[in-house]
């Protein structure tokens, strides 16, 4: 479904990411986890169609990204590390607007929006202001927001941040319910979350791959997903030690 | 077309219900109320002062007359008026969309660049309509009591809506170039006072020069509207310069994909 091969990001002198690739099957929900800073928001951003990569290619359901970004925009609901909230409109009319922009029928605006709001548990504060909305109603709308034009791919960055252990239970739910044949690619960093909830995984450490497996797989070898992670960021940390180290070398060789 | 639609609508909603709207309406017709409650006891004051000279044989009475001494006035006045307030209008219209981050929302949907930025100029111009009709009582009141020309009247308002126009598409480009409202705000302001006054060394300049700068001032193509000269000329040129700036403001956003 999803396919993303060397991708490649930088911002001038910065590389962000750096040859990532991985696939995800249909219907798969995918953990994507690493540290702050090892460039999954970046990765989701690309992804997502919001900016375009340095260099590499993703595919959608056989669409790219770069040359028909609006065939993938159509596929893709994309809720951001902060849910994209007017602040001053109500639930409803915010998720009717996202509706109307995500190319909703007219004739299905009311399902689509009542089937959104009662799957994320919105009915309570429906014709409340988001601005006036608890930290974890937030969430939920961005969540209603990223499903509202039903699309076979979610793309969420950081779901369960900020939230209260309740709220966190909560929004893992929803996500496990949501997934049914939907792709879902969640960003974290919390490692409960991964094993709890996700089929297969991707470390990302420093902008590189570091590991790409399924969670069976792991579980099979008898490794928790803390040690794996650990192993794969303290390779990275090595590997960034070892090539300063080469750098020093090769300026002190290069002194005359 | 219709996605320009749907975000027009989200943008006059937006800015009915923002206090900021409020504000800025309740001061541009405060002002305008002042300036038009002056300058008519000014004109019936001349009037007075005329019809006691005319016995001695003064100046001719029929040059006095309301388009000349009222709404000419009253026109330049609130285009001054628009030069202010305009910058605070559009000042959110695209950086807090960046600051909350729903600007994400926009560029991830299925929606052309074009089509955001048409509508943020078509919500912009309908709060525009409402923040001059507003006005519109004051000449209204001087074709009830007096004999103004409607003609003038009108062809004045049309160039106080181009110049309100182009001071939007204006607005519009300086805060797609910022997520800081008030770098946005100031440098609109900046903008549109140069344009406003870009004519000044005309006279003095190199005559291509000057003729440059004369074409380039927004204050000369509004002066001909007010005067009731609908010239194709000064219509090209609010349309251009509406145009650049939209085109601008297109690829500003554009880029932010890029950067």
């Amino acid at each position: 479904m999803i396919e993303v091969r060397n991708l490649t990001k930088r911002y001038g002198e910065l590389t962000a990411i750096q040859e990532v690739s991985f696939t995800v099957g249909r219907g798969e929900i995918l953990g994507f986890l690493g540290p702050n800073g090892a460039g999954k928001t970046t990765t989701m951003r690309i992804l997502t169609g919001y900016m375009p990569a340095t260099g590499g290619t993703v595919t959608v359901d056989g669409f790219d990204v770069f040359e028909s970004s609006f065939e993938v925009r159509k596929r893709i609901g994309y809720l951001p590390e902060s849910p994209p909230l007017y602040l001053d409109m109500t639930v409803d009319g915010y998720l009717r607007f996202v509706a109307r922009i995500k190319g909703v029928a007219k004739a299905d605006l009311d399902g689509a929006t009542d089937r959104a709001v009662e799957t994320c548990g919105l009915a309570e504060v429906r014709h409340r202001l988001t601005g006036h909305l608890s930290k974890g109603f937030r969430q939920r709308v961005g969540l209603a927001q990223a499903l509202i034009h039903d699309p076979p791919v979610l793309v969420l960055d950081e779901p369960t941040i900020g939230l209260d252990p309740r709220q966190i239970i909560e929004i893992r739910k929803l996500i496990r319910r949501l997934s049914g044949n939907r792709t879902v690619i969640l960003s974290t960093h919390i490692l409960p979350e991964v094993s709890q909830i996700c089929e297969k995984v991707v470390i990302l450490a420093a902008g590189r791959v570091a590991l790409e497996g399924r969670m069976d797989d792991l579980m099979k070898q008898g490794v928790s997903l803390e040690d794996v992670f650990l192993k794969a960021i303290s390779k990275d940390e090595h590997a960034g030690e070892e090539a300063a180290g080469e750098a020093e070398a090769s300026s002190e060789g290069a002194a005359p | 077309m219709k996605n320009a639609l749907t975000i027009a609508a989200r943008e006059i909603r937006s800015y009915f219900v923002s206090p900021v709207a409020y504000v800025v309406l309740t001061g541009f017709l405060l002002l305008a109320g002042w300036f038009f409650f002056n300058l008519l006891a000014r004109f019936s004051y001349l009037l007075q002062i005329y019809s006691g000279m005319q016995q001695r044989g003064g100046p001719d009475l029929e040059r006095l007359n309301l388009n000349e001494f009222v709404i000419s006035p009253l026109l330049h006045n609130l285009s001054v008026v628009l030069v202010i307030l305009i910058p605070v209008i559009t000042m959110r219209c695209f950086a807090e969309e960046k600051r909350l981050g729903t600007f994400e929302l926009l560029l991830t949907s299925p929606l052309r660049v074009g089509e955001i930025v048409a509508g943020k100029f078509l919500g912009g111009l309908a709060f525009l309509t409402v923040m001059l009709a507003g006005t519109a009582v004051y000449p209204a009141l001087l074709v009830v009591y007096g004999d103004p020309e409607p003609g003038i009247m009108l062809s004045g308002y049309l160039g106080l809506y181009l110049v309100a126009a182009s001071f939007l598409s204006i607005g519009l480009l300086t805060s797609s170039l910022t997520e800081n409202q008030i770098i946005a705000a100031v440098s609109c302001l900046v903008t549109l006072l140069l344009l406003y006054v870009i004519n000044w060394p005309a006279d003095t300049a190199a005559p291509t020069l000057g003729a440059v700068l004369h074409y380039l001032s927004v204050t000369e193509h509004f002066a001909e509207f007010v005067k009731g000269v609908i010239d194709t000329r000064a219509i090209v040129f609010f349309f251009s310069l509406i145009a650049a700036a939209l085109f601008l403001t297109h690829r500003s956003v554009e880029s932010l994909r890029w950067r």
